[in-house]
């Protein structure tokens, strides 16, 4: 099979019948897509079912997940730490995949990847019954420095003090930042000599500047990006792709593509290794085969399934920790669909289908994560499929083309779970989020810790009433809010530094254009949690109970209140005004790199952890319990079904939340419809409805808690039952048990 | 005649909720009032039997809650619904609400027994682009078992829609044991297909969700012991709708 692929027609060939000038003269994919793509309008009969050898490929790769998901890892390579070019060739299935390349040596083999931390490769190796290796251990302990061994080596005790609290959690100090996009796609277009020429560019109009501190680190590190893009190149050949030169087929082009991605993979194991957006532009390839016959529909389709077989079996090793925050194995791969281009013609293509199609070739999965650009403005037949999909497998989510556009244009994906950025254009710092819930906690208690009574922040005046006083408590919130800003953006611009100088991301840079905008992403968590108490405050009366040394440890709450989750003004203005607040606060820091503040209400699954580590709250909420994800309304208190609950979410300012809003939404079949073959159909007015409120993303589940309460008995009977959390999606099963009983007690909007 | 101005009337009301595909075409605001003059066996909201137990809201009150979701409902192919209880038990309020939609160009259904039909006025009526009929039993001796009321007023008000070209979903609650006779089935059938408004027939399986109002209400629930009915019955009662060219669901 891959004989055919190393064929070497010319550039002229690999760009026959494409139009346009732009791209040919400058590395600007986007203006490739604009110049050469067929929008699609019409509905999925098109949709080819998946082939015996789509199968065969597929069944011999998901037959290893059951003992990969016993074991907690199938295998690891303990002795060779990761590049770009560190393993031999690996194959699922070498006669019959269409598309090639593993991380490893052999499927779902993981791989060490040292430039992070050491301690995190030991501490996972021995978690899954591996010795770490003499060898390695060596030379990451004794002769190189660590991305985690120079972020402590900075941070200060404040930070320490913050981070160990649990205020500021989830750092990327000790594991990689990710959510940094490749722009994969230059690969397949211009093949890596046009890319290297074009960096060489780059690099010699910084050599005319003054060699200062920036300057220098900037041409240090277009070095190695040109670097590894020799690197892409060497490992492409292993595998018998010459991807010096462009793609000259749909096939090359899907197997090009890829190749970028994996060397990526193969180098960083940040949180997030997103994908970017890459249908559209590879229906230009399928197309064009197409059109020459070179391909059919049943093809077509195979290439895609293939593609997202290999996107299913990414693979990181990554401690218990990390586990905790971030469950179920999310890699993130995220690929962002659909869309309308600024001259207002759908980006929705074929190819945008056979990836949604994929989740019925091969089953429902988690990975990649599936999102879909909505806007009201998508052609019917797309919108249709996606609500389908959406019933079928709950695997997909959904963003606001209409929020995202007009910000960072119509090439915008989405890396992790609602993070824009211009593909190749922009990059961001990812940087978790503070804890405002727990916030709240400190200005009540003078900035101790309601778990352990330490004095986190510097010392201020506790509040000492028997009732919590409204004014006060805002006034003393506010100075909490103030301290805690300035410490999170100035540990950021530590872990960031120091990840730029101990673990830089060579192939995903060497994939941007230079100069690249950054984005400082900060995030908030907690938010429905810090809302419900104010209002508790506000509307009703707050006793608090306090400890012999004066700590508030507990509330009772005397009166009613207003939720969050109503589509009350009383209550969502707050959460509207501390999203706006907290912004502000953290634009008034200078950040690394002066990249461009924003920040997420975003927790992933780490809205479990984050309540585990967070007192009794005045809105009722116990110690302990979990917080509700992203910028959800607390379980079960938004009474009046997805239409209420979601325009509350809605309220909160895009512009003040750049980094994203995530909404998870839960619906049970019936609360579509009483029709099996109207629900569709209400769920595109749901999605439509609520994006034309400025609803931002929305997650949506479409299952009956029956069946998670029976998956969580007999797990085996559910191997593909995936569901969508806080961004992303996860085999149901292989949550923790926690974070399963966590997500069955959230509201299920029905049909009652 | 009423000297109150007509945001000022004032309705008993249980709650609101918003909903997708049950109550209506798309994603409606759904408003609940208090009080009906039925007593049906299965009925899954006896908190709603008495117009004393609602709270007073003024048709201001209620456009204005009405008001904060105009637009998603109408971006998702919806509008608001008026249930109960019997909204035709407060007429002057039902129809002040309904008309304050249509000023809002709302699309607006009205979910009823009918039982109350000569109640609705046609100025109502007009102002209702959907109703909602809930059509309890064909057969005059069970509709009188089962609801406490007749059946006539009910078919007179399903014959009065049709005549004004009125749209009507019709829906049916299959109760094992009490309304799955093929006979009764059938003649309902039969008078359905002569009505040229209705659009279609909702055959909704009787359940039991709202077993736990009556034990908080410490009332007893006379269905308690009946079954719900299984697929194959539904989709029985479903064809015998289908065979007098009805579409039914």
């Amino acid at each position: 099979m891959t004989a055919t692929v190393t064929a070497g027609p010319r550039t002229a060939d690999a760009w026959r019948q494409f139009a346009g000038s732009g791209w040919r003269q400058r590395i600007d994919v986007r203006d490739f897509i604009q110049a050469n793509y067929t929008p699609y309008e019409g509905d999925a009969s098109f949709l080819a079912g998946p082939t015996d050898r789509t199968r065969a490929v597929w069944e011999k790769v998901s037959a290893l997940f059951p003992e990969e998901r016993r074991r907690g890892v199938l295998d690891v390579d303990a002795a060779t730490p990761s590049t770009i070019t560190s393993h031999a060739p690996g194959y699922i299935d070498r006669d019959r995949e269409l598309i090639v390349g593993l991380q490893t040596d052999a499927p779902l083999k993981r791989a060490i990847m040292p430039n992070g931390g050491l301690r995190m490769v030991e501490n996972s190796l021995k978690a899954y019954g591996y010795a770490p290796d003499p060898f390695v251990t060596k030379v990451f302990g004794t002769y190189r420095k660590t991305h985690n061994d120079g972020v402590f080596d900075a941070y200060t005790p404040a930070m320490r003090a913050a981070r160990k609290a649990g205020i500021i959690t989830g750092l990327p100090d000790a594991y990689g930042r990710g959510r940094i996009i490749g722009d994969y796609r230059r690969v397949a277009l211009y093949g890596t000599d046009r890319l290297i020429e074009a960096k060489r560019a780059e690099r010699a109009r910084l050599d005319t500047l003054p060699s200062t501190a920036d300057v220098i680190r900037d041409r240090e590190e277009l070095a190695e990006q040109i670097r590894a893009l020799g690197e892409l190149t060497e490992m492409a050949a292993t595998y018998g792709c010459v991807i010096s030169r462009p793609a000259t087929t749909a096939h090359e082009a899907v197997q090009w593509l890829y190749l970028g991605y994996l060397a990526a993979v193969k180098e960083q194991n940040g949180a997030a290794m997103s994908l970017g957006r890459t249908s559209t532009f590879l229906d230009v390839y399928l197309q064009r085969d197409l059109d020459e016959d070179i391909l059919d529909e049943r093809r077509a389709q195979e290439l895609i399934d293939d593609f997202v077989i290999k996107l299913r079996i990414v693979r990181f090793l990554r401690t218990p920790e990390y586990d905790a925050l971030f469950s179920g194995d999310p890699t993130w791969v995220t690929e962002s669909i659909g869309g309308i281009g600024a001259d207002g013609r759908p980006l929705v293509t074929r190819t945008s289908f056979r990836f949604l199609q994929t989740l019925y070739n091969l089953g429902p999965a988690p990975e990649p994560n599936l999102t879909v650009l909505w806007s009201p403005r998508l052609p019917a037949g797309f919108k249709t499929f996606c609500a389908q999909v959406s019933i079928d497998t709950s695997a997909v989510q959904y963003e606001s083309d209409e929020l995202l556009r007009p910000h960072t244009g119509d090439d915008t994906a989405i890396a992790c779970c609602v993070s824009a950025m211009a593909v190749g254009r922009q990059m961001q710092f990812f940087g978790a989020r503070v804890n405002l819930a727990k916030a709240l906690l400190y200005a009540v208690n003078g900035g101790r810790d309601e778990m352990t009574g330490e004095q986190i922040t510097p010392a201020a005046p506790p509040l000492t009433g028997e009732y919590l006083d409204y004014d006060e408590l805002t006034a003393a919130y506010d100075r909490i809010l103030d301290w805690l800003a300035e410490t999170y953006v100035d540990a950021l611009n530590v872990i960031h530094y120091m990840h730029d100088k101990y673990a830089y991301e060579r192939i995903e840079m060497a994939l941007h254009d230079h100069p690249v905008h950054r984005f400082m992403a900060c995030g908030i968590a907690g938010l429905s949690v810090a809302v419900d108490s104010l209002s508790a405050v506000k509307h009703a009366r707050v006793r608090t109970i306090r400890d012999t040394t004066g700590l508030a440890v507990d509330f009772k709450t005397e009166g009613d209140f207003p939720a969050y989750g109503n589509n009350d003004d009383r209550v969502d203005a707050l959460a509207v005004d501390l999203v706006e607040t907290f912004m502000a606060k953290v634009r008034e820091h200078p950040t690394y790199r002066d990249a461009e503040h924003t920040q997420s209400v975003l927790t992933i699954t780490s809205n479990v952890v984050y309540g585990k580590h967070t007192g009794n709250t005045p809105d009722g909420r116990r110690a302990g319990q979990p917080f509700a994800p992203g910028a959800n309304p607390m379980n079960g208190r938004d009474r009046h079904g997805v239409a209420a609950s979601a325009l509350s979410v809605a309220k909160l300012p895009y512009e003040a939340a750049r980094d994203g809003i995530s909404l998870t939404t839960t619906i049970t079949p019936e609360g579509l419809g009483h029709v099996p073959e109207e629900r569709a159909g209400h769920l595109v007015g749901i999605l439509d409805a609520y994006m034309f409120a400025g609803g931002y993303h929305m997650n949506v589940n479409v299952l009956d808690r029956a069946v998670l309460e029976d998956a969580m008995e007999h797990p085996e009977k559910y191997p593909e039952l995936t569901i969508r959390v806080s961004g992303y999606a996860v085999n149901f099963v292989r949550l923790t048990r926690e974070q399963q009983l966590d997500v069955i007690s959230r509201t299920f909007h029905g049909s009652l | 005649m009423s000297t109150v101005a007509p945001g000022a009337v004032t309705g008993r009301i249980h709650s609101w909720d918003l909903s997708t595909g049950v109550d209506g075409p798309g994603t409606r605001f759904v408003l609940f009032v208090n009080g009906c003059p039925l007593r049906c066996l299965y009925c899954a909201n006896p908190d709603t039997w008495h117009m004393r137990d609602g709270k007073k809201a003024t048709v201001d009150e209620v456009a204005a809650e009405i008001g904060k979701y105009r637009d998603f409902v109408a971006a998702a192919g919806g509008g608001v619904t008026v249930t109960g209880g019997e909204p035709l038990l407060q007429p002057a309020f039902t129809a002040a609400v309904l008309r304050r939609c249509k000023e809002a160009g709302l699309h607006t259904a009205l979910d009823t027994s009918g039982f109350l039909g000569a109640r609705a006025s046609d100025a109502l009526l007009a102002d209702t682009d959907l109703v909602l009929l809930d059509i309890k039993s064909f057969d005059v001796t069970t509709y009188r078992k089962l609801t406490g009321g007749a059946l006539a007023p009910t078919l007179d008000f399903a014959t009065r829609l049709d005549r004004m070209g009125k749209r009507m979903w019709i829906r049916y609650v299959l109760v094992p044991g009490w309304t799955d006779g093929d006979d009764a089935v059938d003649g309902l059938a039969g008078f359905l297909s002569g009505l040229e408004s209705v659009e279609r027939v909702d055959i909704l399986p009787f359940h039991k969700l709202g077993a736990a109002k009556y034990d908080t209400l410490e009332i007893p629930f006379p269905l308690r012991d009946t079954p719900v009915p299984d697929r194959t019955l539904v989709e029985r009662v479903r064809d015998r709708f289908r065979r007098r060219g009805l579409v039914a669901h």
